[in-house]
């Protein structure tokens, strides 16, 4: 291979690094907030084009003697971090207008996103936990950035629960590297279907260790204590930032190591690590939907919720390991869609912040007659989030449930049914939100408008939920595709 | 008098490294989740990361068990790799616990408690 090649599959990360380094230089020269903000646009932009042309090439192998690999899967989940990267970038200009250090932001936002893209590439161990780190760290300083009282102690706690997760999974690791000889995920998968019953629990010790720390990524209970604190306390792009592109990347690397690196779902320990996610996503559901019930500021809640949306998701992961073959296009399927949905609700949570001054639910009291786009948008998102038609996260959830129950195992039916009976509880947060917008009356005559890139973000992820609702099958088809990949 | 074992019996096995490792890494997750000040919180993960270093070191030592029977320096060259992110974060770490210190003049996580429920 030569030199252009390794640069060209490496491409879409590296982009993005260097990106980073240059609008911290024109932040030097130029020393202008516009041109700093547009410059990092463009980047990512670019990174998204080596991307689409890596699709289109059809592009897949390894690279860096087998440490990193390009398929559809990496292609695909790069796609979805870069998308929600750009709109996080672009809904964030106003607040970057008030930021001190907003091009070390912006540089630090690149980083983070550039390696999740290396991330999801990742074919080994070693480059796994290097690229998990570097984005972890980028966030711990984006979370803290703000330098309030309560974005310093989000970015503190983020750091503390996120250093004690990544000596977890490093442990896991070790004990992997230990019993199976080797750090690359092929030759991993080769020793596990070779079968050694013998290293049953062994690994199962390995691989319990790397799902808490995969799970701490993906905030899914019992490791989602940091979540709630965070989504609320760091600043709202971060937040937004972290609850559809980290998720989607810890989600991804998961899928990786379990599906490629414990050798799918036809393998001795493949129910074992089933069951764990299914534990972990029954959990997660009941957690975060209780949790979400009681409260009354609009971001902790979207934190409560995305910790019960993990569960659904991690649903789709219990049913890969089942030997379902719509279990990892299903998960693919619904990141897809959680980052039009999430990142709207958040985006909008965001305008009505800067404009209204509050993340009080109870201030959301007409806020279709003030302000009837952020309104519109934020409820499609929450009907969207709730499941309900012609909204793309009811297909997500149909797809996932029914991935699940073509496996064709009692347990996995139970799951479901836990997961049809949470969503029942979902919809009362979700619906009193909504009903709160439409049907009660604003306390003063205050009407607003967001910012003109804000207003995009929002009107592109409302035409996304509901695009993706009533016409699944090209997103459907690219996931299917994605998820072929993997084994 | 029971005799004295001979040299290779008292000799140091893979299965030694491993349960100092271990022990170092549970000490490390107590004093991360009882410690209630943020640094030594940090101490007790320098400890779980150095455990994890053991392990490595121990299994890269004692690869001739390994059946895949990769090339013996993988495992040293991860603890590097660990060593060098483990400063890394703890760079950032100390950064975030001054400036909480500034702002709240404590580092409690009991008494730093804005975000709760």
């Amino acid at each position: 291979m030569t030199l252009a090649e390794h640069i060209h599959y490496m491409g879409p990360a590296l982009t993005l690094f260097v990106g980073a380094a240059l609008v911290l230089l024109a932040d030097l020269v130029l020393g202008r907030r516009a041109a700093t903000w547009g410059m990092a646009l463009v980047v990512v932009a670019g990174g998204l084009a080596w991307n689409a042309a890596q699709a289109l090439a059809g592009t897949s192998g390894e690279a860096l003697s087998g440490s990193i690999v390009v398929d559809r899967f990496s292609i695909f989940v790069t796609f979805i971090i870069f998308v929600s990267a750009f709109a996080v970038i672009a809904a964030a200009r106003e607040w970057l207008s008030r930021l001190d250090g907003d091009a070390e932001f912006l540089a630090l936002l690149l980083i983070s996103a550039g390696s999740m893209a290396l991330l999801v590439q990742s074919n080994d161990l070693i480059t796994l936990f290097v690229a998990l780190e570097t984005t972890s760290i980028a966030q711990f300083i984006m979370a803290g950035i703000a330098k309030t009282d309560k974005s310093a102690e989000a970015g503190l706690k983020y750091l503390l629960t996120g250093a004690v997760a990544a000596a977890v999974l490093l442990y896991g690791f070790a004990f992997l590297f230990g019993i199976s000889g080797t750090v690359s995920l092929p030759g991993i998968a080769e020793f596990v279907r070779s079968g050694p019953e013998s290293q049953r629990l062994p690994l199962i010790l390995a691989f319990v260790f790397i799902a808490a720390g995969f799970g701490y990524k993906m905030a899914i209970a019992p490791f989602h204590a940091w979540a709630p604190d965070v989504y609320e306390g760091s600043p709202a792009p971060v937040a937004s930032f972290l609850s559809v592109a980290s998720k989607a990347a810890g989600f991804a690397v998961a899928l990786r190591v379990f599906y490629t690196g414990l050798g799918g779902g036809d393998t001795f320990i493949a129910q074992d690590w089933a069951m764990l996610f299914g534990a972990l996503a029954a959990l997660s559901m009941v957690f975060g939907n209780t949790g979400a019930l009681l409260q009354t500021n609009a971001r902790r809640l979207l934190g409560y919720s995305s910790i019960a949306q993990a569960g659904n998701i991690a649903v789709g992961l219990a049913a890969v390991a089942a030997g379902s073959t719509m279990g990892p296009s299903g998960v693919l399927f619904f990141l897809g869609t959680y980052v039009a949905t999430n990142l709207g609700a958040f985006v909008a949570v965001t305008a009505v912040a800067e404009r209204l001054g509050t993340e009080e639910i109870e201030d959301y009291a007409g806020l279709m007659k003030r302000s009837p786009l952020t309104g519109g948008v934020l409820s499609i998102c929450l009907l969207s989030l709730t499941g309900i038609p012609p909204t793309a996260g009811f297909i997500a959830k149909v797809y996932i449930f029914n991935g699940a129950i073509a496996a064709d195992q009692m347990w996995l039916v139970g799951l479901v049914a836990l997961a049809v009976v949470n969503t029942a509880i979902s919809a009362f947060y979700y619906l009193r939100w909504v009903r709160t917008m439409w049907l009660d009356d604003p306390k003063d005559a205050v009407t607003f408008r967001p910012a003109g890139p804000t207003q995009a973000v929002l009107f592109v992820a409302a035409v996304g939920v509901l695009f993706f609702g009533m016409a699944p099958t090209w997103l459907i088809t690219a996931a299917q595709r994605a998820a072929e990949t993997l084994l | 008098m029971p005799p004295i074992p001979a040299i290779d019996e008292l000799s140091v096995t893979l299965a030694h490294y491993l349960i100092v490792s271990g022990v170092i890494f549970g000490i490390g997750v107590v004093i991360a989740l009882a410690k209630r000040n943020a640094v030594a919180v940090l101490m007790g993960v320098e400890l779980m990361l150095n455990a994890v270093n053991l392990t490595l070191l121990a299994f890269s030592r004692f690869s001739s068990a390994f059946p895949a029977g990769e090339e013996p320096l993988t495992g040293h060259a991860f603890v590097v790799f660990v060593l060098t992110v483990a400063a890394a974060e703890a760079a950032i770490a100390l950064a975030l616990a001054v400036l909480v210190y500034r702002r709240r003049e404590t580092v409690d996580l009991d008494r730093v408690n804005l975000l709760r429920w």
